[in-house]
């Protein structure tokens, strides 16, 4: 997890609202902003950790920096090339080097293909490699997971939740990428099981030098496995730092709230934490409150918060906050 | 057994299925004290809640099957109890919430009429005494202009709000037991938060025992006084809560626990993984369950299933291991 300070992936106030059409006439009548201006940078080598509760937009975030969805506005630039007024053909050619690891193992790979078709099949899609070189570089990549080269002949159903997140992530593997986006990888897996795929996706990090984006909600999981860290509220980034840095001096308000909502299995340190308990639910990212986002469930908003939307500023030395209170 | 309020005696279910029967649960015995909080943890498929429903008698039968067991309520065997009384404690004496909100509760039935039906059924109250006590009881749980709201649709909730609404439903009646079934796994951390607080304070205001299923050992750890690890249909270890977190003795418990990484955490480099997988309960287990992922496992692991035997250092600690792990040494 060595990173230097070559930027590989510049991500610059991307947008991505997806319309509301109402009516006999299907007008549009809203949007669901889903990502509402969202700015950060990932270098090569680093795991950014992207968390955030349910609909916040961090999946939509990963999304649309692939283009699996166009984005509404901003500019995605890898290695220097705008991956947003990229043209079909030079995109597909670009995805070689970025791919995707899926949340739900069941329903991302098609169950009527065996596994050495589901892992063979970027390299067929690509052409990079054909015939019996395909069988060989099949088994090559499912040694790297750690699964056994004669479960080719299998299908998805045959394997457990683990096993087929491995299968997914031989397939992410398949093309030889650079950055790997994870979506939730292990959210769907049980405790056991999650940790032998962090540490299958920390070896192979070393053993290639990947830079990965980690989408989560499971906060301990992003401190264990990033090196920075991003917050994510409602389609804006709220707070983003180097991972001590943000786990020990949270300073946006809903990093700390969120940071002592976490369990910890340890009923000594438990029963000494201060908590912080949110009041209210998300608002609906299509009518996003004025202002800072976060301010109808903030414990210390004041009227300026629903005035302005805060800034996202630096405050100390690679941390930046979105809130205007914050010191 | 004056002073446990519930006194489950080996119990065993199995279900039929196409590709044989399926042992989910293999002679688990537990006891609940009055106003005590009894944390069952373990993965999916290890039997936490088909424990927990086969003592409600609230597994599908067929294909579900009680196999052996008994289940002692206020001295009553709740396993050979009659339709009718049993629907008589279900709810009213035991009542239990579930993972999924949303699905637990009627789309096409307003959350008022869904409150007041166990008050008109257990309580015989009228429909003017069920609204008022409605009301109450969505103001206990949280939710604000509570009258107004008893008019609503449950998709007219959020998740959290509907998981107060199943909270206020079960607790209608003023149960002695409250089981709760993963309650927070579909919710997200800040409203697992608000929800852990309400039960806490509930179960202070009203005093009532909790059993918490549950997969994450953190939840737990800030909210039951006993804590029971089950894996392959068994208890593997029992414990009181502190004991179980500073102590851990069964491989499977230490391994879950260095598995896990800490939000407040000292960076460990690699996360302790226990390889291989959960056992498939086509067989009822002669063995130790968790001997092929064990790695002190020996002999006698592969032949004998442990029984549940007390830790030389904590009577209350309970372990079912042939191993010592603090010395790496058969156990005496």
């Amino acid at each position: 997890m060595t990173a230097n300070n070559e930027v590989l992936l510049h991500v610059d106030n991307l947008v991505m609202h997806f319309p509301i059409y109402r009516g006999v006439f299907q007008r549009q009548v809203g949007a669901v902003r889903a990502v509402d201006g969202v700015s950060f940078d990932v270098k090569r080598g680093e795991t950014l950790g992207l968390v955030g509760e349910s609909g916040c937009g961090k999946s939509t975030t990963g999304r649309a920096i692939l283009q699996l969805y166009k984005p509404t506005a901003g500019k995605v630039e890898y290695e220097g090339t705008n991956l947003v007024t990229l043209k079909r053909e030079p995109m597909r050619q670009m995805r070689r080097k970025m791919q995707m690891i899926f949340q739900d193992p069941y329903a991302s790979l098609n169950p009527r293909m065996t596994v050495g078709q589901l892992v063979g099949e970027p390299l067929m899609v690509h052409s990079v490699t054909t015939g019996e070189e395909i069988d060989k570089r099949v088994e090559q990549l499912l040694e790297l997971v750690k699964l056994n080269p004669a479960f080719a002949t299998r299908y998805p159903h045959e394997f457990s939740g683990g096993q087929r997140q491995r299968i997914g992530v031989a397939r992410a593997l398949a093309l030889n990428p650079n950055f790997i986006i994870c979506d939730e990888p292990i959210s769907a897996l049980d405790v056991s099981i999650q940790a032998q795929v962090v540490n299958l996706l920390e070896e192979l990090q070393q053993q290639f030098g990947l830079t990965y984006l980690f989408i989560a909600h499971d906060l301990s999981m992003v401190r264990h496995i990033s090196d920075r860290v991003a917050v994510m509220y409602l389609g804006v980034i709220m707070e983003l730092a180097e991972r001590e840095e943000l786990y020990n001096n949270p300073l946006h308000p809903y990093t700390q709230a969120l940071l002592s909502a976490v369990p910890i299995p340890d009923p000594v340190a438990d029963a000494q934490r201060k908590r912080v308990i949110l009041e209210g639910d998300v608002p609906s990212p299509a009518n996003p409150p004025s202002g800072c986002r976060f301010r109808t469930r903030c414990p210390i908003a004041v009227p300026l918060c629903a005035e302005s939307q805060p800034e996202f500023r630096e405050l100390r030395p690679g941390h930046f906050v979105a809130c205007h209170l914050a010191k | 057994m004056p002073d446990s309020l519930l006194d489950v005696q080996g119990l065993e279910t199995t279900f039929k299925t196409p590709d044989g029967v399926v042992h989910a649960v293999n002679g688990v015995s537990f006891n609940l004290k009055e106003g005590e909080t009894l944390g069952v943890v373990g993965e999916s498929g290890c039997g936490k809640s088909v424990t927990m429903h086969s003592t409600l008698r609230l597994i599908p039968s067929p294909p579900g099957r009680i196999a052996a067991g008994q289940a002692f309520f206020n001295g009553r065997d709740l396993l050979t109890m009659s339709n009718d009384e049993i629907r008589g404690v279900r709810g009213a004496q035991i009542s239990m919430i579930f993972q999924d909100p949303m699905t637990s509760l009627n789309p096409v039935l307003s959350i008022g009429r869904q409150l007041e039906e166990p008050l008109l059924l257990h309580l015989g109250m009228t429909r003017k005494q069920a609204e008022d006590r409605s009301t109450e009881l969505l103001e206990m749980v949280g939710i604000p202009n509570a009258r107004e709201r008893l008019k609503d649709y449950p998709h007219q909730y959020s998740g959290g709000m509907r998981q107060r609404v199943m909270i206020a439903m079960a607790l209608s009646c003023s149960p002695q037991i409250l089981i709760a079934d993963e309650p927070t796994t579909a919710l997200d951390v800040t409203i697992q938060a608000q929800i852990v607080e309400l039960v806490k304070r509930l179960r202070d205001e009203l005093g009532m025992a909790i059993i918490w299923i549950t997969h994450d050992l953190g939840i737990v750890a800030g909210l039951a006084r006993r804590v029971m690890v089950m894996y392959g249909g068994y208890i593997i270890e029992e414990s009181p809560v502190n004991d179980l977190y500073a102590n851990p003795s069964h491989p499977y418990t230490i391994g879950l626990l260095g598995s896990l990484p800490r939000v407040d955490g000292l960076h460990q480099d690699k996360l302790f993984s226990i390889e291989g997988l959960p056992p498939v309960l086509y067989h009822k287990p002669n063995a130790c369950p968790f001997a092929p992922r064990c790695r002190w496992a020996m002999e006698r692991c592969w032949k004998e299933n442990p029984a549940l035997e007390p830790v030389p250092s904590s009577p209350e600690h309970r372990v079912a291991c042939w191993v010592d792990t603090k010395t790496g040494r058969p156990r005496s």
